[in-house]
């Protein structure tokens, strides 16, 4: 921390065409990256545009590019990412900026249902309680990765949706993953299909951006190993066709 | 902006795999090459064989060495991982490979010195 002031650059523009703007925001304590970008514009600038709606790190809502790693900005203290008391805050990547710091979550969304991420069930609610033991390896499955907010943290730390626009991501996949373990659901076959293809889960290179970036630290490279396999299983099974 | 999101081992492994993988192809001709003299050419393989003594040469020798078995232990890692239950510890496993990889790559320049 650096006496009083935090300097902050922040992107403003529209689309691609844009420019960092430097504000000086008072230093405060247990201060976050949303309090700062909130200060600014209720205190220097109205017109700044960004996103949020919880501020506690449920909704998911809040991302943005912070010092150069896809962050929440509710649950970042300034004191873990701004040591020297620079702070820059850009939005999040492999997204369409609408203005500012907030992005167009289209296609990031357009993707789960892509990977076909909606439950399909057999039962109606005549039907009594499925029973799922909490010790059923399918079950923990489906509970490590079902803790997702749907931040798009992760779909802005991997290089292979910068590489290919198709490509589902990280946290598409991983809710298809929790889904396959999801022993009500019906739609596996399908499923497996929506993501064996080429912008599925045999596009992911396992680099991990997306673990090493999750906010929920969850871990997206799993489910996707996870997806590889059944793939792979229901290929050779000849379900896939 | 600066690519802060690349800034793990994971990456780096990645990376590594990807440049040694593209160094490796490129030697390949030259290796059938070589292949080729040993078979066909006797005498021009002889000249091989002593510029092949040369240190300059012996370091590049260890080079491809380091390459081939960084791109494979990278191989057998991502395989692992892709095929086998999943492990924690990931970073661990890249400092292993890398760690053998050098290990390898030292074997060889000792042996060769
Ligand atoms: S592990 Fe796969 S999904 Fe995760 S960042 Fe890497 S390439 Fe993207
Ligand atoms: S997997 Fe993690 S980083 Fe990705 S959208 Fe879900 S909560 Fe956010
Ligand atoms: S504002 Fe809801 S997660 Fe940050």
């Amino acid at each position: 921390m650096s006496g009083d002031t935090l300097t902050v650059s922040v992107w403003r523009g529209d689309g691609d065409v844009g420019r960092y703007q430097e504000f000086e925001v008072p230093r405060q304590e247990s201060q976050t990256v949303l309090d700062v970008v909130t200060y600014i514009q209720r205190h220097i600038d109205p017109t700044l545009s960004y996103r949020f709606a919880c501020r506690v790190g449920v909704c998911g809502s809040c991302a943005m590019t912070v010092n150069g790693k896809p962050r929440w900005t509710c649950r970042t203290h300034v004191s873990k990412v701004a040591g020297d008391g620079r702070l820059e805050v850009a939005p999040l990547r492999n997204l369409q900026v609408i203005k500012d710091l907030s992005v167009d979550m289209t296609d990031f969304f357009d993707k789960w249902a892509r990977a076909e991420g909606r439950f399909q069930g057999a039962q109606t609610r005549d039907d009594d309680f499925a029973q799922v033991s909490p010790d059923s390896p399918k079950r923990r499955r489906a509970s490590a990765g079902i803790e997702c907010i749907g931040c798009g943290v992760c779909y802005a730390s991997c290089d292979v949706v910068a590489w290919n626009q198709d490509y589902l991501g990280p946290a598409a996949l991983n809710r298809a993953w929790t889904l396959v373990n999801d022993v009500r659901d019906i739609a596996d076959k399908q499923r497996l299909k929506a993501v064996a293809g080429d912008a599925g889960c045999h596009a992911c290179h396992s680099q991990q951006g997306c673990v090493e970036r999750c906010v929920k630290h969850l871990n997206p490279t799993q489910s996707i190993a996870g997806l590889k396999r059944a793939t792979a299983l229901a290929a050779l099974k000849g379900e896939l066709e | 902006m600066k690519a802060g999101h690349r800034d793990h081992p994971n990456y780096w492994a990645f990376v590594l795999h990807r440049v040694s993988g593209v160094l490796l192809a490129l030697f390949l001709p030259v290796h059938f090459q070589v292949l080729y003299l040993a078979i066909k050419k006797a005498s021009a393989f002889d000249g091989f064989l002593a510029w092949a003594e040369m240190p300059m040469v012996k370091l590049a020798e260890t080079v491809l060495i380091l390459l081939l078995a960084a791109h494979l232990t990278g191989g057998l890692r991502l395989l692992a991982l892709e095929f086998l239950p999943w492990r924690d510890g990931q970073k661990t496993i890249v400092a292993l490979t890398g760690g053998i990889s050098l290990v390898i790559g030292l074997v060889y320049l000792l042996n060769a010195a």
